[in-house]
């Protein structure tokens, strides 16, 4: 789960790091009301999933409430790479005197948060860390034991911050550290931080990203404190009539698992491939080959034939689609059989003849025999783990050219 | 011989009353390997293919009389994270962990914990490891006489972030007569208990393995990492491995996740492509089919 700029900002002052006094709305009318309460000059800012804000006019500084209510209609109303804003955040304009960047990232090698901090705020940190390392400082933090505020402060000194300056952005970033933990974060970034002319420091934009396995035990924070709906999946991209149909499918029995995805591919030959792994190496061998996948997809756990059937029949639906190739690495739980009744029924099922419209059948594994003689008696090529992967691949994709050559 | 796993190991199955686990037992127990217990908490006084079912991993500890070297753990994502710490509580050294969809703060967690024990944590999101013809602890391989034709003893160590793919590879390894050492489903989230470089130590130990083999796909820095470790120490054993996901590689694809949860392009070093060039950097032989494996060993082993 990606959050907007107001919900992350919310999720830092949850956890007690201050921000300003902003607010989110999502008319002109609204904008120009949270204007005249915080009585001075303010940013709008697009309410969008997507970077380059700024340079996409998504940001705009206004004197009066008047003109905050204009950029507000401006900007509800401008598309920022293909996102439309869910609203915008009126924000006072701060009198900033540095910006600092804090983040807590995940280290996969390490199995440990990583904080990260740099007195060179509001640009890119991966750029920072290229041209200036001696401005970032780095620290690994325990998911076990308590997260102690010297660890930050060991952060911060590290790049050369002192003074009261050191003191007052130790507790933010320990802080951030604490909620990475208990949010279930995979990113939580406060860039910039800024200090003010008063001295004090504030969160003046945020990103955070929640782990999607961890959304379930976070619904106090999800629903209760941001207000957001249980089917607000935030999906990168809008998923197509075949990605949600074979969810649905999915989702209606609980014996298996099939996943379908044809984000990005518009080929002719349909897969009904499986096992993680397997997926990605027969889409592979079959792309390597001059074959055309018109989709990706998974079967795993050993599905019903309704499941096998139903995956099968959205993949020859879609448009352009000649004929199926039915893959498998070897498999240990998943039955051979019941995974050839299954796809055989969605040819006939569709007025397709079996034999024809499957170009190849590769599952390899328990109850191998009996599907052999299903296939057998419809006409169905098929062949054992005698035949690689990449062999099986390459006899579907010849298939499939031969009757485009015919 | 052998990593991790030897004829006297030891282990019970945690969660051993939900379905998939009871197949598992009968699948481990066919194979010959020595599952002394199970644990499922409200089911004391079962039993699941003649395996004694307990409430707590101390009882089934209690029970056996003496140290107990492994469990399986499959129960629900929720719950993972307690039960494998009362497994390594539970004086338990080797955790393999089935259940996928946890949350990366719990496995940090649980590795951590193992981490301060010496207990070595498998998965999760993985099908186990398998020694051929001696010990099976996980459903890797399969029902125990599908098992028996995909594995036979040999010298490659086999090491993979796909379950399915473990077997594969496994099975055409044992087709060219090359046979598996040990094989490790090491698991397809993004933060797991033993990576490939973790592991290559044991394998450096084992003196039957002359080669590994690793199957690897896009996201995360583990690649990277057995790359450095290979260049760094300087290991008797050559490694083949096999780079799924190119397709991942399109910018259309670039923040999706195909297949495990750790296969994810975020970043430039996360690519097929970059991996391989890593890879190769290192002096690890990387090959575009899974067939081609067997061969490529025999040329790195000049047999």
């Amino acid at each position: 789960m990606i959050f907007y700029e107001y919900e992350a900002r919310k999720i830092v002052e949850l956890a007690g790091i201050p921000v300003t006094k902003y607010g989110f709305c999502q008319t002109p009318e609204e904008a120009r009301k949270i204007a005249e309460e915080i009585g001075g000059p303010t940013v709008i800012k697009s309410q969008v999933l997507t970077g380059g804000r700024m340079k996409a006019g998504g940001v705009k500084f206004a004197d009066t409430p008047d003109e905050a209510a204009q950029h507000a209609e401006d900007i509800l109303k401008l598309e920022i790479n293909g996102h439309m804003p869910v609203g915008v955040l009126v924000d006072p304009k701060a009198e900033v005197k540095q910006e600092y960047y804090a983040s807590v990232v995940w280290d996969g090698t390490a199995k440990r948060p990583l904080m990260l901090f740099s007195d060179m705020g509001g640009i890119d940190i991966e750029q920072v860390a290229e041209e200036h390392p001696d401005h970032v400082g780095r620290g690994h933090i325990s998911n076990l034991l308590p997260v102690g505020d010297y660890e930050a402060k060991q952060v911060i000194a590290a790049t050369g911050v002192t003074g009261s300056q050191l003191n007052r952005a130790t507790p933010i970033l320990a802080k951030l550290a604490r909620l990475f933990r208990e949010n279930d974060m995979v990113l939580a970034e406060i860039n910039p931080l800024a200090e003010l002319t008063d001295g004090t420091f504030v969160a003046l934009d945020a990103h955070m990203e929640m782990e999607s396995e961890a959304e379930g035990r976070q619904k106090q924070l999800l629903r209760k404190e941001l207000g957001i709906a249980e089917d607000d999946t935030r999906d990168s991209y809008v998923p197509s009539e075949f990605e949600k149909n074979v969810k649905e499918i999915d989702a209606a029995d609980h014996r298996g698992v099939i996943q379908g995805k044809d984000h990005g591919f518009e080929g002719n030959l349909g897969l009904v491939i499986g096992a993680g792994g397997g997926s990605l190496t027969l889409t592979d061998a079959v792309r390597s080959q001059g074959g055309k996948p018109a989709n990706y997809s998974e079967i795993g756990g050993n599905p019903s034939v309704a499941k096998a059937c139903g995956l099968a029949k959205e993949v020859l639906k879609k448009d352009g689609v000649e004929k199926i190739a039915v893959m498998m690495s070897i498999v240990s739980n998943t039955r051979v059989d019941i995974v050839a009744r299954g796809v055989i029924k969605a040819c006939l099922e569709l007025g397709k003849d079996p034999g024809e419209t499957i170009a190849i059948f590769r599952i390899p594994g328990a109850w191998e025999d009996e599907g052999n003689k299903i296939l057998d008696y419809y006409g169905v090529e098929y062949c054992d783990r005698s035949v690689s992967l990449w062999d099986a691949a390459g006899r579907a994709v010849a298939k499939i050219q031969e009757g485009a050559g015919a | 011989m052998s990593i991790l796993l030897n004829k006297d190991t030891t282990f019970i199955v945690q969660g051993i009353t939900g379905r998939e686990a009871v197949n598992l037992t009968k699948e481990c127990l066919d194979y010959g390997s020595k599952v002394v217990g199970g644990v499922t908490p409200g089911r004391k006084g079962r039993e699941v293919h003649g395996v004694p079912v307990f409430d707590t991993v101390a009882q089934a500890v209690e029970n056996h009389g003496s140290q107990i070297d492994g469990s399986i753990v499959t129960v629900p994502p929720g719950f993972t994270k307690d039960a494998v710490i009362e497994a390594i509580a539970g004086g338990i050294k080797l955790i393999v962990v089935v259940t996928e969809r946890i949350p990366r703060g719990d496995v940090a967690e649980m590795v951590e914990f193992a981490d301060m024990n010496e207990a070595r944590i498998i998965g999760p999101n993985c099908l186990g490891l398998i020694v051929p013809e001696v010990c099976k602890m996980g459903g890797i391989g399969g029902p125990a006489k599908d098992a028996a034709k995909s594995y036979k003893p040999g010298v490659v160590g086999v090491m993979s972030r796909s379950g399915g793919m473990t077997t594969e590879i496994s099975s055409s390894l044992t087709a060219a007569g090359l046979g598996v050492s040990t094989a490790v489903s090491i698991g397809g989230d993004a933060i797991i208990g033993s990576t490939y470089a973790e592991l290559m130590p044991y394998f450096e130990a084992d003196e039957e393995t002359q080669a590994i083999v690793i199957y690897s796909e896009p996201g995360g820095r583990m690649e990277a990492q057995l790359a450095d470790w290979q260049a760094e120490n300087n290991s008797r054993l050559p490694i083949v491995a096999f780079m799924a996901g190119k397709f991942m590689d399109d910018e259309s694809m670039k923040g999706m996740t195909f297949g495990h949860a750790g296969t994810i392009v975020e970043g430039k070093e996360d690519s097929a492509t970059e991996k391989i060039k890593r890879l190769e950097s290192a002096g690890i032989t990387v090959v575009e089919r899974i067939d081609e494996i067997p061969d490529a060993v025999k040329e790195r082993i000049g047999s």
